[in-house]
């Protein structure tokens, strides 16, 4: 089922189009990431998607419906620029931020009470948040955005300015969200995260969107026809090209570019010819290769 | 509890349990009252002192007229005046020497304060008043012209003029031009402080949630212009709440330390004196107490309630009026030491006010007056100085209508700039850039 559709949308800013006709489609209870170079428009399209900046066209769709103000209610969002007051008490601002998300003063109290258990971060309550260190405080922010148990969330470069145990407490926690049935939508510049957690992504470039769909799938479609192949001695062929080959521990590691589209099978029928085969592996682009690749063209 | 409440609510309770409010809500009551109330205390100390006052009367005429009271006793001798003056040099038993040489009656100069210090100022005008009195009297009984005493008493011209003001009702107030403009003056030095010091609030409280990266969170549940317009609201709150504290505190203070200091601030004799008129000579026997007496009297005359709900009023709609536009300007910079730049054209016309309600104060209804309280920007503190003067009903109603449109459309101003403002980070914002954020 599709929770979120972003139709069409465009959004010009005085002499500068930020974005240009953008849709996208999010499945629900799965992992969506928006990626793209700094400037691509990710931003602005997140705040429309948050009704905090309006389209000039195109629409935003929650469960088929156009998206209204008080369906914001239901989005947990956590800004690239986001930050806490600092005067404010951890409890108190906590407490202030899911009041203004809707929730009754008892709901907020008790939910905050099982996240700074489980987070084990109680004794902060009284603290103010100027007392607090950095990484202190993004655990706090980060209750605070899933406090409220939205259906969506959205993140925007939830890992830049995480420490790498937060961050990776951040993603342990957003895959224990999407398994509680949340969906989530996030930004990022770490390819390596996008591999590891998202079904589905948009890639953003000079506010358009240049690549989109299931992950596995456009890394198969990026494929190069490129192996890795470990054998007890060198092979050889007329049918692939050999990049590099490494022995090693009386293993050779061989890279090779098949010439011909060619079935797997036929190919490693006339290698198992030669030699022992103890590997033999397509190598798909990384995110990284193909966000690259993508952007320079 | 609805969103802007909320904010309302945090806009509030953060800055009123803030320290340096509590102090300065407290203390300024404390200065107010002893500004009113130190000179009383002051006049009331010397009453305890009595000062003995040596009297050679060569004539023996005036020993039933130069009566002791609780400052001055006077001691009758009959010795040379010199022997009496080289006394006092060692031992200094007396205040001063009082001699009259003749009957004053004939000869007004027949008599000579001698001190070995300046002479108090006090003892002269009060020996001076009894003697006047005594002397008129001792003439117009010579005249032997039967109620004449009567006659000259209603024919006594009394020239410290009391200013009258009649209200429409056609009842008479008493009024006094001097006290006006102290109310005047201070009410519109209020307003100007208040403007200046919480609309800096506001804009120190949007470049600080900028600046702390929070604002994006918070308009991502509620919208810009709530945001903004719950602060701003909240801290007119605060504005108000300081008000009436140093009102209510003011007048608890220095009600109680009147009543302490006893008698000469007796609130009934207040009444009195104020009913009695202007006519302090009347009682020569209280130089500055009697004066105190009657500033207080008129103060207790005069309608400190329209004063106050005008106040309000004009609080709020200079305010608002500029608070809007100290947040545009808060959404607008990146850190609080750029606000300088852009805040300048905001307080110069709050400056260039206080200015005209100086001059104004000289001619409350010239046209300088008239103008600057048409102007919204300049007319709350304007408006302040004329309004213990007395203002047309239509000027007053053209001048609220006039601000309110001016806040309304200032408000939807910086709204749009507000909530383009407050998503730009760490870019050098031009009032061109502004200008075109009003388009967005």
């Amino acid at each position: 089922m599709i929770l979120l559709e972003v139709e069409n949308v465009v959004k010009q800013f005085a002499g500068h189009l930020a974005l240009d006709s953008v849709s996208l489609t999010v499945p629900e209870n799965t992992i969506y990431g928006l990626l793209g170079p700094n400037g691509a428009g990710k931003t602005t399209l997140i705040r429309i998607i948050n009704c905090i900046t309006a389209p000039d066209s195109g629409v935003v769709l929650l469960n088929g419906k156009r998206m209204t103000p008080k369906d914001v209610e239901r989005i947990g969002y956590l800004p690239e620029e986001r930050g806490l007051y600092k005067k404010m008490k951890v409890g108190d601002q906590a407490l202030y931020l899911a009041q203004l998300k809707g929730m009754s003063k008892h709901d907020a109290l008790q939910a905050l009470k099982y996240w700074f258990e489980k987070f084990e971060i109680q004794e902060w309550w009284d603290k103010k948040v100027e007392e607090l260190s950095k990484g202190m405080a993004q655990k706090v922010q980060f209750v605070t955005t899933i406090l409220h148990n939205p259906k969506l969330l959205i993140f925007d470069e939830p890992f830049s300015g995480f420490d790498p145990v937060n961050a990776d407490l951040m993603k342990r926690e957003i895959l224990e969200l999407k398994r509680n049935g949340a969906t989530i939508i996030f930004s990022t510049h770490n390819m390596e995260t996008v591999e590891d957690l998202c079904e589905n992504i948009s890639l953003v470039n000079l506010s358009k969107i240049v690549l989109q769909g299931n992950v596995a799938a456009i890394r198969a479609s990026h494929a190069t026809r490129t192996y890795l192949i470990r054998s007890s001695s060198p092979i050889t062929g007329d049918d692939f090209e050999l990049i590099s080959q490494v022995e090693k521990d009386g293993i050779v590691e061989s890279k090779i570019l098949k010439k011909q589209v060619e079935s797997n099978n036929i190919l490693l029928g006339s290698l198992i010819k030669q030699t022992e085969i103890h590997t033999f592996e397509e190598l798909l682009p990384s995110m990284n290769d193909i966000f690259i690749e993508s952007v320079r063209k | 509890m609805s969103k802007i409440t909320l904010i309302i609510k945090r806009e509030y309770t953060t800055r009123v349990m803030k320290k340096s409010f509590i102090i300065l809500t407290l203390l300024t009551p404390l200065l107010f009252a002893g500004m009113i109330t130190i000179p009383l205390w002051l006049s009331s100390l010397k009453d305890t002192n009595q000062k003995h006052i040596v009297v050679i009367d060569k004539t023996n005429l005036y020993h039933s007229v130069l009566k002791n009271n609780e400052s001055y006793i006077f001691d009758f001798v009959e010795r040379p005046v010199e022997e009496v003056k080289k006394e006092n040099v060692e031992n200094k038993e007396f205040a001063a020497l009082l001699v009259i040489h003749g009957d004053l009656a004939k000869n007004p100069n027949a008599v000579t304060i001698y001190s070995n210090e300046q002479v108090n100022l006090e003892i002269k005008t009060y020996i001076t008043g009894l003697l006047n009195s005594y002397v008129e009297q001792q003439k117009l009984a010579s005249y032997k012209i039967p109620n004449l005493k009567k006659m000259v008493e209603n024919s006594r011209a009394n020239i410290s003029i009391p200013t009258i003001k009649w209200g429409s009702n056609g009842k008479d107030e008493i009024g006094s031009a001097e006290l006006a403009l102290g109310i005047g003056m201070i009410s519109a030095f209020m307003i100007y402080l208040f403007i200046i010091i919480y609309g800096a609030q506001v804009m120190q409280g949007v470049v600080q949630e900028k600046t702390s990266r929070i604002v994006e969170v918070i308009i991502s549940s509620v919208r810009p212009f709530e945001l903004m317009m719950g602060k701003i609201i909240g801290i007119a709150l605060v504005g108000l709440t300081q008000f009436l504290m140093w009102v209510v505190l003011t007048t608890i203070i220095s009600l109680a330390v009147g009543s302490f200091i006893g008698g000469s601030v007796d609130l009934n004799s207040l009444q009195h004196a104020s009913q009695v008129g202007m006519g302090a000579q009347s009682m020569p026997a209280s130089g500055t107490a009697g004066m105190i007496r009657e500033v207080y009297g008129l103060m207790s005359g005069f309608d400190f309630m329209k004063i106050a709900i005008f106040f309000v009023v004009y609080f709020l709609g200079g305010y608002l009026l500029y608070a809007s536009l100290f947040a545009a300007v808060g959404s607008a910079v990146d850190s609080e030491t750029d606000t300088q730049q852009f805040s300048l054209p905001l307080t110069l016309p709050i400056i260039f006010a206080i200015y005209a309600a100086i001059y104004s104060a000289q001619n409350p209804d010239g046209p300088l007056a008239l103008w600057c309280s048409m102007i919204p920007f300049t007319s709350p503190i304007v408006m302040m100085v004329r309004l213990p003067f007395g203002v047309p009903v239509w000027q007053i109603a053209a001048s609220l209508t006039i601000l309110v449109l001016s806040f309304i459309g200032t408000t939807w101003m910086a709204g749009k700039i507000y909530r383009t403002g407050i998503l730009m980070y760490g870019k050098k914002v031009s009032w061109k850039e502004m200008w075109k954020w009003l388009r967005y």
